[in-house]
């Protein structure tokens, strides 16, 4: 069973995903601030304010971190189930709650802490089973034709890429 | 109603599109070892597939109907029900990508979903 290296880097990946998105948004978010309110909306001022946005550190930091979280979310997907992946990343939403309210003394009211909890158990009761279904797991083995029933556009057959033990 | 349908353009256009990315990564399959070169060249054959692209593109779609409609509706109505995408998501990796969803992920599923909607109520 390779059960433990594949949790392993499946918390990793999870972590890099809420990490990434999180700091992307604050990023993009501070950089747009530093642009301001966009109130004249005509072709000459919209041109102005693309300028400013795409030559904005924040803003290109944002990207990155963003493009970080993307490439997490890519590589996660190779071998985990989609089904276990975005419950299990929810868990952003209840980081940010918890960062907010005692790093930044922001107040949470009893309805977002009851969120916070509700995501948290629905977390742990994804998070306690295989991160990879057995027929999830079938996905590019010759005889697990069953997870290929989208016409898909790929008409070569890629080459399996792993030795799995 | 055209609240509605910007709220079912959102949350189907964004599972659409994460299924039609998980399924062009399932395709390419697990990643053993994880090392820059390996992501590296998974990245570039992922790239390479029109699924990826396709995925892309729905995305692109939800996260635009998104922001058109938070530009005229209420976001705390909209950005609750989003949390919908939890449900439709576990649907479609059950009966488009044929995964496994035992009775404990469900109701996992269930809780975040609540949760989400909770959390961005408030």
């Amino acid at each position: 069973m390779t059960s433990k290296p594949v949790h392993k880097k499946t918390y990793a990946l999870l972590g890099s995903m809420v990490f990434f998105s999180s700091l992307g948004n604050v990023l993009l978010g501070k950089g747009m601030k530093q642009i301001g309110e966009i109130v004249d909306f005509s072709p000459a001022a919209l041109a102005a304010v693309f300028v400013k946005t795409f030559t904005n550190g924040s803003i290109w930091l944002g990207i990155s971190s963003l493009l970080v979280f993307f490439v997490s979310y890519l590589l996660v997907l190779s071998w985990a189930d989609f089904s276990y992946v975005q419950p299990a990343s929810a868990i952003g939403y209840a980081l940010v709650a918890v960062l907010g309210y005692f790093m930044l003394g922001e107040f949470i009211s009893p309805t977002r802490w009851t969120g916070v909890l509700l995501i948290c158990a629905g977390v742990a009761l994804v998070g306690s089973t295989e991160p990879a279904s057995p027929s999830g797991r079938g996905r590019r083995e010759a005889s697990g034709g069953e997870g290929h029933n989208f016409a898909s556009p790929e008409t070569l057959t890629l080459p399996s890429p792993r030795g799995r033990g | 109603m055209r609240i509605v349908l910007f709220i079912v353009i959102v949350v189907l256009g964004g599972t659409a599109g994460d299924i039609a990315v998980s399924h062009a990564m399932k395709r390419i399959g697990n990643i053993h070892p994880l090392t820059p070169a390996a992501i590296f060249r998974v990245l570039a054959r992922a790239f390479r597939m029109g699924w990826i692209w396709i995925g892309i593109g729905l995305m692109a779609i939800g996260f635009f109907s998104l922001l058109a409609l938070l530009s005229w509706a209420d976001v705390s109505v909209v950005v609750p029900v989003t949390a919908l995408s939890y449900v439709t998501g576990a649907f479609g990796a059950k009966f488009l990508l044929h995964e496994h969803v035992a009775p404990v992920r469900w109701a996992g599923v269930l809780l975040v979903c609540l949760g989400v909607a909770l959390i961005s109520v408030s």
